[in-house]
């Protein structure tokens, strides 16, 4: 069996993502052996069974692979986006889009990460992506 | 050379309990009346049973709480839990647990009280901590990510599910058992209040109660029985995730692997099935299944629920009882589409009846479009 050769004390990737994401960094494992990056963070690649991942930021640049507006009564705060965002890098996340109309999220939208510090816990949450 | 598991062990017993609503009765008190029900219809007593097969969103440990409520020491025991698929995919374990000579008279079963009990999803999932923040609907949303992709990749309509829900209305104003029987049209489905675009609440299955209870023995035993043994021809397995994030692609569901391991093992193909059972917990896992099953390709099974295609005097009769959409649905339903594949096989549905029924497909679904089991059925005929 191989070895880890990420450390094999201290925090897991849970933590380690987190920790990046309070530093204003959104980053993820990516596979030295195959390459790929993965989401959510593991201690092991999903694309290809290596052990051995190094933490690397990410561009925040992704493409809205899939959406939902989530219909909500106006006194309970109004209708909300949900959607999965296909990373340039290639992993999918679950977030939503800020800065337009819940059911303005359209599918193939490029859109960039943000992370909202609102909260003890940051999260990344994205906005339409400014025309080039 | 065929599969040992191949037709070795069939189906002897069937019973409903609680469909709709059962109140002031708790989920087990629910399972156990279901349970009473099929031993009545194979003529068994609850002490022939050695082998007991369950699921369960109230007990976390829910073959030892269901042995010891209905006072019963099984030999074997499985509570493998993938969601509303389970009862689907323990068949399986069943048909192997009797052929291996581990259990002789094995009990499928399953209750809830998710109506009455207050129409919340009862479950004891772990949270998501990657998609907490982000408030999804569980399991709405999921679905509604892949009805939008479908519809984004396919040009899948929302009168295409709508159909669906329409298609699953008319099966259920043939069974007089069916929860939800008034006349539904396509507009009324798309005007209804939208939940989670593009899924509006009549594109949701429905929150009833009720239990439902599968007795299986080996082959060789099963003609001691008052009814027609319904053979276990062939079941199949897959899951590609968890949680949707983690889907490939939400267009194509596992259905695609679990679908093509029931089919070998039964030696039959999609042209052999006489009658169909999906789960149905959103209108667009019909279109889904029906593609990656077989019965159109890829894209088309939007076109191919449409215009009453699986309703009644339709080319495929799918979800005859009236679906998760119209007829039961308790938390989970998988248990129903086995027990309505073996009444049609069995005969005697009344209006509903599908004539010369001899193969019946029955497609389990759990979790997100996670876990897929397919079942298939036959009568003697396909032996």
């Amino acid at each position: 069996m191989s070895e880890i050769s990420t450390s094999p004390v201290g925090p897991g990737p849970d933590k380690v993502y987190a920790d990046y994401l309070k530093k204003e960094v959104f980053a993820l494992p990516k596979c030295k052996k195959c390459g790929e990056f993965h989401f959510f963070p593991r201690i092991v690649c999903p694309h290809c069974g290596s052990f051995e991942l190094e933490w690397q930021p990410l561009s925040g640049k992704g493409e809205v692979y899939s959406t939902t507006t989530i219909r909500r009564k106006p006194e309970r705060g109004g209708n909300y986006n949900v959607c999965l965002v296909t990373l340039e890098e290639g992993p999918r996340l679950m977030s939503r889009v800020e800065g337009i109309e819940a059911e303005a999220v359209k599918i193939g939208a490029q859109v960039c990460a943000q992370i909202n510090n609102d909260s003890d816990e940051p999260f990344v949450v994205f906005t339409p992506a400014k025309e080039a | 050379m065929s599969h040992e598991l191949r037709g070795s062990s069939a189906i002897v017993g069937v019973g409903l309990a609680g469909c709709g609503e059962a109140h002031g009765r708790m989920p087990l008190d629910i399972l156990a009346e279901a349970t009473h029900n099929a031993l009545d219809d194979a003529g068994l007593k609850l002490s022939d049973i050695d082998g007991l097969f369950t699921g369960s969103s109230y007990h976390f440990m829910p073959t030892l709480s269901t042995a010891e409520y209905l006072g019963i020491k099984p030999r074997f025991s499985d509570g493998s839990m993938v969601g509303g698929s389970s009862f689907v995919a323990h068949t399986l374990n069943a048909a192997m647990a009797i052929k291996n000579g581990l259990c002789e008279v094995a009990l499928i079963c399953y209750g809830s009280n998710q109506r009455t009990a207050g129409g919340k999803l009862a479950t004891m999932s772990e949270q998501q901590t990657y998609e907490t923040p982000y408030k999804p609907r569980y399991p709405i949303s999921s679905y509604a990510f892949a009805a939008a992709r479908h519809m984004h990749q396919y040009g899948t309509t929302r009168e295409n599910m709508a159909d669906v829900a329409v298609a699953a209305r008319k099966w259920a104003q043939l069974n007089p058992e069916a929860f939800s029987r008034a006349d539904l049209t396509r507009e009324e489905v798309m005007s209804a209040r939208m939940v989670s675009d593009p899924l509006s609440l009549l594109d949701c299955c429905l929150v009833t109660d009720g239990g439902g209870a599968v007795i299986m023995v080996s082959s060789e035993r099963a003609k001691d029985f008052p009814n027609k043994p319904v053979y276990l021809m062939g079941t199949g397995t897959a899951h590609w995730h968890r949680q949707i994030t983690q889907m490939p692609d939400l267009t194509t569901t596992a259905a695609l692997d679990s679908g093509k391991r029931a089919f070998d093992m039964a030696g039959l193909t999609k042209d052999d099935v006489d009658v169909v059972e999906l789960y149905d917990a959103f209108t667009i896992n019909t279109i889904l299944f029906l593609e990656d099953l077989g019965f159109c390709a890829k894209g088309e099974g939007g076109a191919f629920v449409s215009n009453g295609n699986i309703a009644p005097g339709g080319s495929l009769p799918v979800n005859t009882n009236g679906g998760g959409l119209s007829c039961v649905h308790p938390g989970m339903y998988g248990i129903f589409i086995l027990i309505e594949a073996v009444r049609q096989l069995r005969g005697g549905c009344g209006d509903r009846q599908v004539s010369d029924a001899e193969v019946a497909l029955v497609h389990g679904n759990g979790g997100v479009l996670s876990s897929q089991v397919t079942s298939i059925l036959g009568t003697e005929a396909v032996l």
